[in-house]
């Protein structure tokens, strides 16, 4: 996985609230066998029309947002399914960075397997985030990771939380299997343990 | 020793690691698999040349891209990307030696169906799947939650999983269900209450009369749901209803190994004064048949009602309701009884059991299904299937003129051939509504097996009390 450095970058204003998963990539595009490719369907049905042309009033659509690494957005974003296809599109496209006041459970989880750090803020900061997304392409704002703040191009900074745990895989590209196997010998006695009082598992 | 709920008692028995920060490692106990979000994760394990550790906790079964016609053994009902995830399913199952359905088994169905009824799901469990849907087997008093396919591949590779500890709901319905009234509108109910984001951070427990007196297959509808209103799993105690429906089962346990587990499983319950850091009180009585408006399953009102007005809603709701509105070419004020549908869908991992064909049978019986109408039934599993044959189910289903499929998610995600044109409108027993899930442009009204069989016969949304 990449590492997550300080990001300096364009962020697409999405103010909509309950963004689910089939939104951000339908089910058609679910019947892929790789993690790769996925960018150029992110938001599919929002982004194109029947015959495929492009939908002119869709963000990413607009030339100021093309190159977006950011997303502002409503609450609960990526509400749905557990598909790690959402993320993997969100990357593939290039966005590594998604605000909003709540994200669903699983797709946050999802994100920062994939090098995409999901911030939550309150409604009043992403308001504020939002105006300032909607200046498009000259007003680029800056996340760091590390300090964990969000800075706007006026150079207003909202801090925000994140896992500790979490950070350091993010920062560190750490790959979790890797992390989890070191504690081999703690799974072993746990299932040794478990094996004589739950035999039946 | 101080008093847990349940979900505490799962946690505790299950924590194999916890660092100092509070991550943990959970043991899995079962990873069910399916096509759609497990390719990738084997993949992961070849070219890191990791092993299955745990390959006879682990059970695949193809269910999202199977077509469900009678002729799906042909290979031209599926697409070519559909079969290759299939395939690479059937390869990685053999591969890594892992328990496998194949289309061709009877015994193949959606993964959630297929799970408890061969006795992989028992209660005090962790069950874990690349599928939202998991929360299902919480029905069991089991721990079941959907992962991503990164944690898929983690799984397989280690058997546990890096998770911290959710928050405790307690959800209670008091009292007993009127009439016509279901698991599904109990479930619906209450992401009406809490919304699609009220349910995040927590486990819910479902509790109370209402959840006592559901049949095993009320309470998986219940459960499965929970994601919906976004709680990563729901629970419900096991009790004699539970210990029945698991005895027998192909992989339940037997002997004195049924009774040492029925000894552990009788202690499943939420102490009386556990902590819960959110309570939420429902009376049955007031649970009406529901139907869903709009593009998100927290769009519930009785089917008595009208169709509700953006400007009554509030913040970031009366854009979003809008936009529902205008996808659902649904007017303000327009009564829900006399919404036109054009397909009927009854299946899905939500309501697609036993139980849910007879309830719609029940409604079904002589009747037909109105001109112009496409109706189907897909049961859950190969084995639902076979005994709603048994019960003269399926003869009633196509007495009334619905199409009577073999097993499989089929409509409920359109991710096979069964799918809505733009701008059908279909009364669905499945568990999402968004913008597309049915297919593009399609417009979903998510409801009870009964709601539904009785919308096949109008040819509208109707109160399913009119028919009983």
């Amino acid at each position: 996985m990449e590492k997550f450095n300080t990001l300096t970058g364009i962020a697409a204003p999405m103010p909509l609230i309950n963004i689910d998963t089939d939104m951000i990539i339908p089910k058609q595009f679910l019947k892929t066998i790789k993690r790769s490719g996925l960018g150029v369907n992110l938001f599919d049905e929002m982004r194109y029309d029947d015959d495929r042309n492009e939908i002119p009033t869709f963000v990413l659509n607009q030339d100021a947002y093309r190159d977006a690494q950011i997303i502002i957005a409503g609450h609960n974003f990526g509400c749905g399914s557990s598909r790690e296809h959402a993320p993997w599109a969100i990357a593939d496209f290039g966005i590594t960075c998604v605000i909003a006041p709540s994200f669903a459970d699983i797709f946050h989880s999802n994100c920062f397997k994939n090098g995409i750090l999901p911030i939550a803020l309150p409604q009043e900061q992403i308001d504020v985030l939002m105006k300032d997304a909607e200046k498009g392409a000259n007003a680029r704002m800056t996340v760091d990771i590390e300090e964990q703040t969000v800075t706007t191009s006026d150079g207003e900074v909202f801090k925000f939380e994140v896992d500790a745990f979490k950070k350091h895989c993010l920062m560190q590209g750490l790959d979790d299997i890797g992390l989890t196997m070191e504690k081999a010998a703690s799974i072993d006695t746990f299932e040794a343990a478990a094996q004589t009082q739950r035999p039946w598992v | 020793m101080s008093p847990k709920t349940l979900y505490d008692k799962i946690w505790d028995a299950h924590l194999a690691h916890e660092a100092d920060d509070g991550t943990c490692l959970l043991y899995i106990d079962r990873h069910l698999v399916h096509e759609v979000t497990s390719p990738q994760a084997f993949e992961g394990l070849r070219m890191t040349g990791r092993k299955v550790r745990a390959p006879e906790k682990t059970i695949a079964v193809p269910d999202h891209n199977v077509p469900t016609t009678l002729d799906r053994a042909d290979a031209t009902t599926m697409t070519e990307d559909s079969r290759i995830q299939v395939n690479a399913l059937d390869t990685n199952a053999k591969e890594f030696g892992i328990h496998y359905y194949p289309v061709s088994d009877v015994r193949q169905g959606i993964v959630h169906i297929v799970g408890p009824e061969q006795g992989w799901t028992l209660p005090g469990m962790t069950v874990v799947c690349g599928d939202s849907h998991t929360a299902t087997h919480g029905a069991f008093g089991s721990l079941a939650h959907g992962i991503g396919t990164s944690e898929v591949e983690h799984v397989l590779a280690t058997q546990t999983l890096i998770q911290k500890k959710s928050k405790n709901m307690k959800v209670e319905i008091t009292g007993k269900l009127a009439l016509g009234v279901t698991a599904k509108d109990i479930t619906m109910a209450v992401i009406g209450k809490t919304g699609t984001a009220g349910g995040t951070g927590f486990v819910i427990e479902y509790c109370g009369e209402a959840i006592r007196e559901l049949s095993m297959e009320g309470r998986m509808t219940v459960c499965n749901m929970a994601i919906e209103g976004g709680a990563r799993a729901g629970l419900i105690a096991p009790d004699e209803k539970t210990f029945e429906y698991c005895m027998g089962r192909p992989h339940a346990p037997k002997g004195a190994q049924w009774e040492a587990a029925l000894t552990w499983w009788k202690t499943l319950f939420s102490d009386e004064d556990a902590h819960w850091d959110e309570i939420l009180v429902i009376k049955a009585e007031d649970i009406a048949p529901l139907v869903t408006w709009g593009t998100s399953p927290e769009d519930v009102l009785p089917i008595t009602s009208l169709v509700p007005s953006a400007d009554s809603f509030t913040g970031g709701k009366v854009e979003a309701a809008q936009r529902a509105l205008d996808y659902m070419g649904l007017k303000a004020g327009q009564p829900l009884s006399e919404v036109e549908i054009d397909t009927v869908f009854i299946g899905s991992c939500t309501n697609g059991r036993i139980e849910d064909l007879r309830a719609a049978a029940e409604i079904l019986k002589g009747k037909k299904v109105k001109d112009g109408i496409r109706a189907m039934i897909v049961p859950g599993s190969g084995l639902v299937r076979a005994q709603a044959e048994e019960e003269g189910l399926a003869d009633i289903f196509k007495d009334a003129g619905f199409e009577w499929r073999l097993a499989g998610c089929s409509m409920c995600l359109a991710m096979n051939p069964d799918q809505l044109a733009p701008g059908e409108r279909c009364a669905a027993t499945s568990n999402r509504n968004f913008e597309g899930r049915q297919g593009r442009g399609g417009r979903t009204h998510l409801m009870s097996p009964g709601m539904a069989a009785a919308a096949a016969i109008t040819g509208k949304l109707t109160d399913v009390r009119e028919m009983m």
